[in-house]
């Protein structure tokens, strides 16, 4: 498990006092069919970006709650990795984005027949937002519709 | 990341959300959690290890095929256990 005792006393403090939004009653889409027929979709929050796309905006108040599409067969190396928080090792990604953007274990996961099909395009954020309220009325629905409206049955979600 | 969860969820969608520190995930509670032993950074755990990357991933979609989980489920990743 991901340890407090990787943070600054700042980073600390807050996570513990933070007023963290409970969901509250927990949704609950039980599998409706094997996932050998199921599209996966993935959404990060390592603040990924292909190169060309804007960069997420670290001066936002409360946190950039914008997204990014991300092709299923992007090329790993054209991620370009710009997440404003300090408080986790960025090296790991530097390294192998696939460890929190798994592009290329997805399409192995495929042809594996783990799962049916892959999303037509995956979801990158920046997490480390602040202003939840904001982001659950004006992103979050628009990045389900997408996932909607590309028939995505089931969600892997990965952050940082 | 658990209230996109909750959102997908809402809207017809299975999820599983990789969980890297236990106090967030149990005060957010998103439907499906899969708990894992590594540090910020590297919730697929190593880089350029794509079998380890893979075993997690396949850890948590098998979380979505098991019929005795109940939301909030959140369940530990263990790296040794055969799936």
């Amino acid at each position: 498990m991901g340890d407090m005792s990787e943070f600054s006393l700042g980073v600390k403090a807050f996570i513990r006092t933070y007023r963290w939004r409970k969901i509250d009653p927990v949704p609950w889409t039980p599998l409706s069919k094997p996932l050998s027929e199921c599209r996966l979709g993935l959404v990060s929050t390592a603040g990924l970006t292909l190169q060309g796309q804007q960069p997420f905006d670290d001066d936002i108040k409360g946190g950039d709650s914008s997204y990014r599409e991300i092709p299923w067969d992007s090329d790993i190396g054209r991620l370009v990795e710009n997440h404003r928080s300090e408080s986790w090792d960025h090296r790991g990604v530097e390294q192998d984005p696939n460890i929190a953007f798994p592009l290329d274990r997805l399409r192995e996961l495929v042809e594996q027949g783990g799962v049916g099909s892959l999303a037509e395009r995956y979801l990158s954020f920046m997490g480390s937002v602040t202003a939840t309220g904001r982001m659950v009325r004006d992103v979050v629905p628009e990045a389900r519709a997408s996932f909607v409206d590309q028939g995505v049955d089931i969600a892997l979600l990965v952050p940082v | 990341m658990g209230l996109i969860a909750a959102e997908l969820e809402r809207h017809g969608i299975s999820t599983v959300v990789i969980q890297l520190l236990r106090l967030v995930a149990e005060k957010v509670g998103p439907p499906r959690g899969l708990m894992v032993p590594f540090r910020h950074g590297y919730p697929l755990d190593t880089p350029n290890d794509p079998e380890k990357q893979m075993a997690v991933i396949q850890a948590a979609l098998q979380l979505l095929e098991d019929p005795s989980q109940e939301p909030p489920a959140l369940v530990d990743y263990s790296p040794d256990a055969k799936g």
